[in-house]
């Protein structure tokens, strides 16, 4: 099942998004067939795809957007057709940074930025060094790449749950190590509470994600033709050399997609730190998920929870645009 | 050790000695967790909350036997298998069609199609929760179809959940499947189904195989929707597991065991497709 | 073309027709109906020590239940990390179960939203009249001055386990009366690894609960008589800093304790690394960990004079479970008639046996079933010196936002930060500005 070379020339469809198609790559067959009876069929192929996301991810979005704009509180959940309209209430509340509950967002959105960054950043890099050291066949790499799929497959609160037990302060592994084994802290640190927790939820993060880039970035790699390494050798590149000048360029297509999925599911994970600390999360790991959770079913305000929720899409949506623009041109005018 | 190089250079030492260093350290990084799962689920309750020692002063498998009086895991495993495996297929299925008909025809609305599909990954789960569950409420009441508290609901939900990123993965394969290959089929009296299950579909199964396994592995984990559309007939793996954890008392050594237990089949399947999954994943993602 | 535009305003018509029925908040705006008489869900709260265990305890009750009324029930046991979700949704959709027990602190936020059938003395009189019940039970029902949102089905209070043997060994005579007493003892417990006492620091319910018992010994209210958050008096700040200094300044608590959530309190007490212990009926779990009854006491929770009683003199809040009927059932006459079945004297004796907690039912408590000396430390706490948490609708967000600030007193606390009135004040005043103003 090794892929075929002439199969790997496609465009991600990433850039489908924010370029329109070029003329001739598509619409083979319909130009070949009866016009009339053919006009219909892609709409008929799309429109399961089309019926669940309408049912399950748009119409529901449009209804939450709705309901940033009601007073949504336990008074009002039962029958919240008759909640009565809060106006921009909701969103006014949410970014009213001198006040408590937009401090606390703000807070809490730039603690989940610094944190997909950093996890983003580790797990590409992580998986990437993994991939390239792995490049070359040697023995027992089967087996460790098996090992490193791991924690992909484990369930999450299966996986999450474990760094718990080992994060513990008086009976976890990870103190045990560093305090009573190496030494290296003074007194044992706490991990589930106060500022490391951060880096607790950091780790766990990045334990989970990095072999999703490995698996990615291997697969980018088996595609990068030999003879440029040749030829690159044949010029006295070093391995450093042959890995700045050639892989990195050529996995940037991989890259672009790769990078944007992680980010987009690193920002939006719930899990991760719902297992890890439960309903309230340490200001230094308060994640905007959770925090967003934490408002609406904990607090019993959906209102304002969803207000947080459209602006969080507001501002991923911008990101991605962005993005999206800045790689694809970067991508354009680099041969 | 016998290598067989990619690259034509040869590996230098140095090289050889930072691969060492760093493949050592992170097999240790992933295997520690799983060496602790492993460990604690052998021993008794009491020792698994004492302090953390590496070898076990005492073994036991009692954990492996409580693990099903405690919750009824059978009853979660099977669900769980049950609604990633039709979550999965049903994700598949309606993914290649989308696919298809973007890759293979012009059409209005092609692009508003393809932004569509990539924003609905940027929606916060929290946000459609409550609507998602008063719309399956409403159904249920409107035309007797229980969306809630049963398997398909739960289905309908993972496979949609999956479906972006499936649809965005299979666009850019079937587009490396030449287009020769089809137009040949169709020549040869196929319609244009008969071209995307006997041409395009077979060229692509290594990056159906990845999407699948994407697929599965979110149905498979997905503990804020189960939590609130399941019950106790219903209710998967990724919820189930938290009932180790009661008001009074954490099983830990359970929670342990029943995580190894139900992740071995799982990680084994996974292991299987690897090997497609690298091949799907390239080409679905390359330019 | 024309298909095409067909479709499209289909695919719009349908997405408008989902979004406004969604909107109408289903059906839950109706009251409920005796439509289906043969049949009850029951959602049941996880009180034993797995959800199977459970289910082979209700099971053979609800048999019997059956077997008198002809009603059948469908029984769910829903974890406690699911069950406050699955009421909030099932109270948005108006489709839930019949019967449901609820724990009692949620009562007042749940009877705000309306979803839970009232019990006015007309209901009450349909299962053997309101003074069945033991007062402090019934007053963790719901809101003053309206009808009860529930019944106590179950009840439970705090007590102070103590390890006889640690006592013994540090010449400890008895079990602490005062907190000044307990600080004492816990000094001497304290040494060579082992602790005077243990909480659960990163649980916010389980400080909110101690919290609350400070602040009334302190004479303190968290709410206003008209149901205003008030947490930043002087007395609510010295009650929370009394409790936290237990291990800030006493140190009587190890400063590990400040994370702990998932019971480890327990466990640290069944092994004998902590001498005390504040919890509600432990027996069964410590029983679990390996530890005998016979190793442990249990005595009234401390309070400041020495002497429990009322007013100053509390040192419980009224734990417990209340059992609800859903409004929207369709099988209100079974629902009642069900609750009816539960609080029977027979049925509570049988119940709270098997959960180790003290019936609300005056008849069954008598029982001679619930008159160990353990038992007579927890009936007299609910009868003389418990009181319930604040009965306001905004009680859930009370809990969080109180109960992470003690949190993060805790966490303060265990690294080595100073913990001041300053200091307490700040975190209580923050907790404040986070509860809905309007």
């Amino acid at each position: 099942m090794s892929p075929d070379p002439a199969m790997t020339a496609t465009a991600p469809a990433a850039e489908a998004a924010v370029r329109k198609s070029s003329p001739g790559t598509a619409g083979g067959p319909r130009r070949r067939t009866g016009r009339s009876r053919r006009i219909g069929l892609p709409y008929l192929l799309l429109l399961p795809a089309l019926l669940f996301e309408l049912l399950v991810h748009l119409v529901p979005m449009v209804i939450g957007i709705v309901m940033s704009f009601k007073e949504l509180t336990q008074f009002y959940i039962r029958d919240w057709g008759t909640a009565p309209w809060a106006g921009l209430d909701n969103y006014s509340v949410s970014v009213d940074f001198d006040a408590p509950v937009g401090e606390a967002l703000l807070h809490s959105f730039l603690v989940t930025i610094a944190f997909t960054l950093l996890s983003v950043g580790l797990c590409w890099l992580t998986g990437t060094a993994a991939a390239v050291f792995m490049q070359d066949t040697f023995r027992g790499r089967g087996l460790l790449r098996a090992l490193f799929l791991v924690p992909y497959a484990l369930p999450v609160y299966a996986a999450v749950i474990t760094w718990v037990f080992m994060f513990q302060h008086d009976n976890g592994l990870v103190n045990h190590v560093l305090h009573d084994q190496l030494g290296i802290t003074g007194k044992p640190p706490f991990w589930l509470i106060g500022d490391n927790s951060f880096v607790a939820l950091l780790t766990v993060s990045v334990w989970k994600g990095w072999p999703f880039a490995f698996l990615i970035v291997t697969a980018g790699l088996q595609n990068i033709p030999r003879e440029l390494y040749e030829a690159a050798a044949l010029d006295g590149a070093g391995m450093i050399q042959q890995i700045r000048r050639i892989t990195l360029p050529s996995l940037r297509p991989v890259n672009q997609v790769l990078v944007l999925v992680l980010f987009l599911w690193t920002f939006n994970d719930f899990n991760t730190p719902y297992v890890l600390f439960g309903k309230t999360a340490p200001e230094a790991a308060d994640l905007i998920s959770v925090h967003i959770y934490q408002a609406s079913f904990v607090t019993w305000d959906f209102g304002t929870g969803s207000a947080m929720s459209v602006l969080l899409l507001l501002f991923l949506l911008v990101v991605t645009g962005v993005y999206l623009v800045l790689t694809s041109r970067r991508r354009r005018t680099a041969p | 050790m016998s290598t067989l190089p990619r690259s034509p250079m040869a590996p230098s030492r140095s090289f050889l000695r930072y691969r060492r260093i760093f493949l050592t350290l992170l097999t240790g990084f992933v295997m520690i967790p799983v060496y602790v799962m492993i460990s604690s689920s052998l021993k008794p309750l009491a020792d698994v909350t004492g302090t953390f020692r590496w070898l076990p002063t005492e073994l036991t498998i009692r954990p492996y036997i409580d693990i099903w009086s405690t919750v009824p895991l059978g009853r979660y495993f099977v669900n769980s298998l049950v609604v990633a495996g039709a979550a999965t297929v049903c994700s598949v299925v309606i993914a290649v069609f989308a696919a298809y008909a973007v890759s293979r025809y012009d059409f209005r609305g092609k692009r508003v199609f393809t932004v569509t599909v990539l924003s609905t990954q940027m929606f916060p789960g929290i946000l459609f929760l409550l609507p998602l569950f008063l719309i399956y409420v409403n159904i249920g009441n409107a035309t007797g179809i229980a969306l809630f508290g049963s398997r398909g609901g739960l289905i309908l939900t993972y496979l949609t959940f999956s479906l972006p990123f499936s649809v965005w993965m299979l666009i850019g394969y079937f587009d490396s499947v030449p287009r020769d290959l089809d137009e040949a089929a169709l020549v040869d009296g196929c319609g244009p189904l008969g071209a995307l299950f006997r041409v395009v579909v077979p060229a692509a199964v290594p990056g159906i195989v990845a999407v699948a396994v994407y697929a599965f592995m979110t149905a498979w984990g997905e503990v804020l929707f189960a939590s609130v559309m399941t019950n106790d007939t219903t209710r998967t793996l990724a919820v189930g597991l938290q009932g180790y954890s009661t008001l009074n008392d954490v099983y830990w050594n359970q929670i342990m065991a029943a995580s190894l237990v139900v992740s071995v089949p799982v990680v084994a399947g996974f292991l299987l497709l690897q090997r497609y999954l690298v091949a799907g994943l390239t080409a679905g993602a390359v330019k | 073309m024309r298909r095409i535009r067909a479709a499209a305003t289909g695919a719009v018509m349908l997405s408008l027709a989902l979004t406004a029925s969604a909107c109408g908040g289903g059906s839950s705006t109706g009251g409920g109906s005796n439509d289906s008489p043969e049949e009850l869900t029951y959602w049941a709260s996880n009180q034993g020590a797995g959800i199977e265990i459970d289910k082979k305890v209700l099971r053979p009750e609800l048999d019997k239940f059956e077997k008198q009324t002809g009603i059948k029930v469908k029984l769910e046991v829903v974890p406690w990390s699911d069950l406050l979700n699955r009421i909030l949704t099932a109270t948005t959709s108006g489709q839930g179960p019949d019967v449901l027990n609820i724990g009692n602190t949620w009562s007042a936020s749940l009877q705000a939203t309306g979803a839970l059938q009232p019990w006015d003395a007309e209901q009450f009189e349909k299962i053997g009249g309101k003074d069945r019940f033991v007062d402090s039970a019934l007053g963790s029902t719901g809101a003053a001055g309206q009808d009860p949102a529930a019944v106590p089905l179950y009840s439970m209070a705090y007590a102070l386990y103590y390890n006889k043997q640690m006592f013994a060994d540090a010449g400890i005579d008895g079990p602490p009366a005062t907190w000044d007493e307990l600080a004492a003892a816990g000094k001497k417990l304290s040494k060579d690894g082992k602790w005077g006492m243990g909480v659960e620091g990163s649980n916010p319910a389980e400080n909110i609960h101690h919290a609350f018992v400070f602040a009334e010994q302190h004479g303190a209210d968290f709410f206003t008589a008209d149901g205003k958050a008030d947490f930043t008096s002087d007395a609510a700040v010295a009650a929370v800093k009394r409790y936290v200094d237990l291990m800030a300044k006493d140190k009587v608590i190890a400063p590990g304790n400040a994370e702990y959530a998932q019971n480890q309190s327990v466990s640290d007490f069944a092994k004998g690394k902590t001498g005390m212990l504040l919890w509600q009926s432990a027996s069964a779990n410590l029983e679990s960990q390996g530890m005998s009854e016979d190793a442990y006491g249990i005595a009234p929770v401390p309070v400041r004079s020495g002497t429990p009683g009322t007013g100053k003199q509390v040192n419980s809040m009224v734990a417990g479970i209340n059992l609800a009927v859903f409004k929207n059932s369709d099988n209100l006459d079974g629902a009642t008639e069900f609750v009816k079945f539960m609080t029977s004297d027979a049925e509570q004796k049988i119940l709270n046996t098997a959960y180790s907690s003290i019936p609300p039912v005056k008849a069954a408590q008598e029982d001679p079933a619930f008159g160990s000396p353990a038992d007579a430390v927890l009936k007299d706490t609910l009868a003389t010196s418990a009181v319930a948490l604040p009965q306001v609708p905004d009680e859930s967000q009370f809990e969080t936002a109180v109960g992470t600030a003690v949190k993060e007193l805790f966490a303060d606390a265990a690294a080595g930060r100073e913990v001041t009135t300053g200091s307490v004040k700040a975190a209580l005043t923050k907790a404040q500005q986070q509860m809905p103003r309007k």
